[in-house]
């Protein structure tokens, strides 16, 4: 499902196939963000996690493709819908976990919540709520690599809903115009809450967004994480060797409501049941090991593994005490 | 091990809902993952997703059976080999996390009270009321004006299909069809033009936000547009429109989703600023928003939109823009405020009744333009001042207030006017410091003691 555009980059046409071992790091990986958001969304059930909790399910394989291409030092920014993007750029289950549940042990001492998680170590520069926002900020990013000269390159996710803010096409222009290292990943799941891309969206191919401002584009089925590795791949080395954006859009699908809470009237059940039987993107990646020879037993180990991680960050998140009240007074202004 | 499977719930507030399928019979195989029951209440539908694989033991709750409460146990898991008998494990699986820190209560708990105090009728009697909800009000608001009016139409992410993202515009599309109910992509400033556009050639958009955090994309527009064409053309346009949605905290939706915007848009001249409280207010108000010649603010509410009030049943109802309304009469001290915190402040008025001091409360209704006179009528009477607001202390509806009465009634007042404010910082999700950033009824009980 990729497409060439004239720009010189193949739309993750080469060197699909991945090592026996990259793909089991893979497998892993997305086991590890559906087995936490299922137990998020039970916590969600419990009462311990409240307000907006948007799940990642089923989108597993495009965060874990593009990490596969990322090197310290690259800098990561998403929406709301953030927690896979968290745990594949490294940070802590248990932090991530705890923040859901607003405890003192969360990434953002239980100030931020589902939504609002930073981890400067990481170089994860957010969970933002205000969909479109943190598109612009991440050309700011990618401003902030090209001004130290680095070849680091910054990532920015958004939603197919997304896309159609107006500031994004503002960011198109800049990026473009100043050469920004920034690869744009446009996350298609088809829905931003209720309404499909085909209601919001009068152009039909995310992909070709930026090409008026000379943006390469690319497009890449999203439930293949060796396809979405191969990609990046290209798209990375494109930004890393300064020679400016890309836009890569991602078919994917998002199993669950777009919270919590969701009337799950805008789509057939049948539509999720066919994506989930045909096209996961786990199944897959577990189909191909299994191909490959790689014993049963040994995927069954690494699943206990996350078993046991995510069992882990729960608990983390159900013991670590509630922030203290003090700190709701601190962190507004930098003290000097 | 066997395992209960706990009756889900699909938000904070939820606390029971109907077990409406079940998709698993007993003695199948299930996987982490598979979608396992269907699960619904009046607002919402969510499928119950296994956590943990087994094999479906007995189902405890059948299909169909309505007012099950969150948490109770709906079906039995059974470890590979067990039988169907067995019994659940002492703990379930979720269970064995320590309990120790009890689940933080999930924001703060609306403390308004769902029924309004006796005085609470429209100043004109308008007759017969109706208990009707806050949502409902607001529904038929727009219903009875897009009836009336041609002209009127009603713009917004979800507003049409999707029944609205608080079902507040629920059975408008059917009733009106697609050329008057629309649905937007997630474009504020590009769709905000645009009604603003059709407005100013005499069209009367209703455009909602689905929370007005999200109308900050389109501030510029809101203001530069709408709020000042009239007089930069000297009078020759107008811009009749309503931009409305759901206004300040929620319950943990965190920093950017909680916010009070009722002093940021009453700065602006040119621009009307409401801010209904009960469902009268939100019916009879957005009525008059929506015929009004100007742009309107309309601030709502998500946590007043299920609560239920009396409404004149009159299909002429319909309130005044820019008139206060005394809720509550007392003698020792005035407390203004508005939209939620008018229950909250009735709340601390019934307290301060069993201490022996009446206070009357006065719901503003309209932020812009100010009903100084029945504040500062009030002011005369008790001659002590507290203002009360969801929204930051520092240039807050309360500095203005204070500031009127100031202007208006200094030689009256016997004590320097207090205002209750929320915490003066970004919205922290953690529910415990949540509750510490919001005004409850002891905060106005505090501040009350201090000038009486
Ligand atoms: C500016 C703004 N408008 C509206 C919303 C409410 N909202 C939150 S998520 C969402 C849908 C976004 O869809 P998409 O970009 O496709 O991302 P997805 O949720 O599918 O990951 C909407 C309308 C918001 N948060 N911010
Ligand atoms: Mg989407």
């Amino acid at each position: 499902m990729s497409n060439e555009t004239d720009r010189g980059l193949s739309g993750g046409h080469n060197s699909r196939a991945m090592t026996e071992a990259d793909l089991k790091e893979a497998y892993y990986q997305m086991v590890l963000i559906r087995r936490f958001e299922e137990r998020a969304g039970q916590l969600y059930g419990m009462g311990l996690i409240g307000g907006f909790c948007h799940l990642y399910i089923g989108q597993e394989a495009v965060v874990v493709g593009i990490q596969m291409e990322l090197k310290q030092g690259d800098k990561i920014i998403t929406s709301y819908r953030d927690h896979g993007q968290m745990l594949a750029a490294g940070m802590d289950p248990r932090g991530v976990m705890a923040e859901l549940t607003g405890r003192e042990g969360g990434y953002s001492h239980g100030k931020g919540g589902s939504m609002h998680m930073f981890s400067s170590e990481k170089h994860f520069y957010g969970g933002h709520g205000i969909v479109g926002a943190q598109v612009s900020l991440g050309i700011g990013l990618a401003f902030a690599n090209k001004y130290r000269g680095t070849d680091e390159v910054s990532v920015t996710y958004y939603g197919e809903g997304a896309s159609n803010q107006g500031q994004v096409y503002e960011s198109f222009n800049l990026a473009a115009l100043h050469k920004l290292p920034c690869l744009f990943v446009l996350e298609n799941n088809r829905y931003g809450m209720g309404t499909s891309v085909e209601r919001a969206s009068a152009s039909k191919e995310l992909w070709r967004n930026g090409e008026p401002w000379g943006i390469p584009g690319m497009h890449v089925d999203g439930m293949d994480v060796e396809a979405v590795r191969a990609a990046a791949a290209e798209a990375v080395a494109h930004c890393r060797a300064g020679r400016g954006p890309v836009l890569l859009e991602v078919d994917t699908y998002r199993y669950r409501g777009h919270s919590m809470s969701d009337p799950a009237k805008y789509r057939q059940r049948s539509e999720v049941d066919e994506v989930r039987r045909n096209h996961d993107p786990i199944d897959r990646v577990r189909r191909e090991l299994l191909e490959r020879g790689v014993a049963e037993s040994e995927l069954k180990s690494m699943d206990d593994k996350v078993k046991a991680v995510v069992l882990d960050a729960a608990e983390f998140a159900q013991t670590s005490p509630e922030p203290d009240p003090s700190e709701l007074w601190t962190d507004i202004l930098v003290e000097s | 091990m066997a395992t209960e499977i706990l009756m889900p719930a699909l938000s904070p507030t939820m606390k029971e809902g109907k077990v409406a399928r079940w998709l698993r019979k007993p003695g199948e195989a299930i996987a982490a993952g598979d979608v396992i029951a269907e699960i619904e209440t009046d607002k919402a539908t969510m499928e119950v997703e296994a956590v943990d694989e087994g094999v479906m033991g007995r189902i405890l709750i059948p299909e169909g059976t309505e007012n099950v409460a969150v948490n109770t146990p709906i079906a039995i898991l059974l470890a590979d080999g067990e039988d169907a008998d067995a019994q659940p494990a002492a703990a379930a699986p979720t269970a064995d996390a320590a309990p120790a820190a009890a689940p933080p209560s999930c924001g703060p708990t609306p403390s308004a009270p769902s029924t309004p105090p006796v005085s609470a009728q429209p100043e004109k009697d308008w007759g017969e009321t109706a208990e009707i909800t806050v949502r409902e009000a607001l529904r038929d608001a727009m219903a009875a004006e897009l009836a009336r009016d041609e002209d009127v139409f009603l713009i917004g992410e979800e507003v049409a299909q999707y029944q609205g993202a608080y079902k507040v515009s629920q059975g408008l599309l059917d009733e009106f069809g697609e050329k008057r109910v629309i649905d937007t992509p997630i474009t504020e400033q590009g769709f905000t033009g645009m009604a603003i556009g059709a407005a100013l050639t005499g069209l009367k958009p209703i455009v909602e936000f689905m929370t007005m955090n999200f109308a900050m994309q389109a501030i510029d527009q809101i203001i530069n547009s709408a709020a000042k064409t009239r007089y930069m053309s000297g009078g020759q346009m107008s811009c009749p429109i309503v931009f409305r949605g759901p206004n300040g905290a929620a319950a943990r939706v965190g920093a950017q989703h909680s916010q009070c915007y009722a002093s940021w848009y009453g700065h602006v001249p040119g621009l009307k600023v409401v801010a209904p409280w009960s469902a009268a207010d939100a019916k009879g108000l957005l009525r008059a928003a929506i015929r009004d010649p100007n742009p309107v603010i309309f601030l709502e509410n998500e946590i007043l939109y299920g609560q239920r009030f009396p409404c004149p049943v009159d299909e002429d109802f319909i309130l005044p823009i820019g008139k206060a309304k005394v809720e509550r009469e007392g003698r020792d001290v005035t407390i203004v405020t508005f939209s939620i915190m008018v229950g909250v402040a009735l709340e601390a008025a019934e307290k301060l009744a069993e201490q022996g001091i009446e206070a009357e409360v006065i719901n503003l209704r309209t932020i812009r333009p100010l009903d100084t006179r029945t504040v500062v009528d009030s002011v005369k009477k008790t001659s002590r001042l507290v203002t009360v607001e969801e929204g930051w202390p520092f240039a807050g509806i309360g500095a203005e207030i204070a500031m009127q009465v100031i202007e208006h009634a200094f030689d009256y007042l016997d004590a320097p006017p207090v205002r209750v404010a929320g915490a003066d910082v970004p919205m922290p999700f953690a529910a415990n410091l949540e509750k510490l950033a919001l005004p409850n009824p002891d905060w106005i009980i505090n501040a009350v003691r201090q000038v009486v």
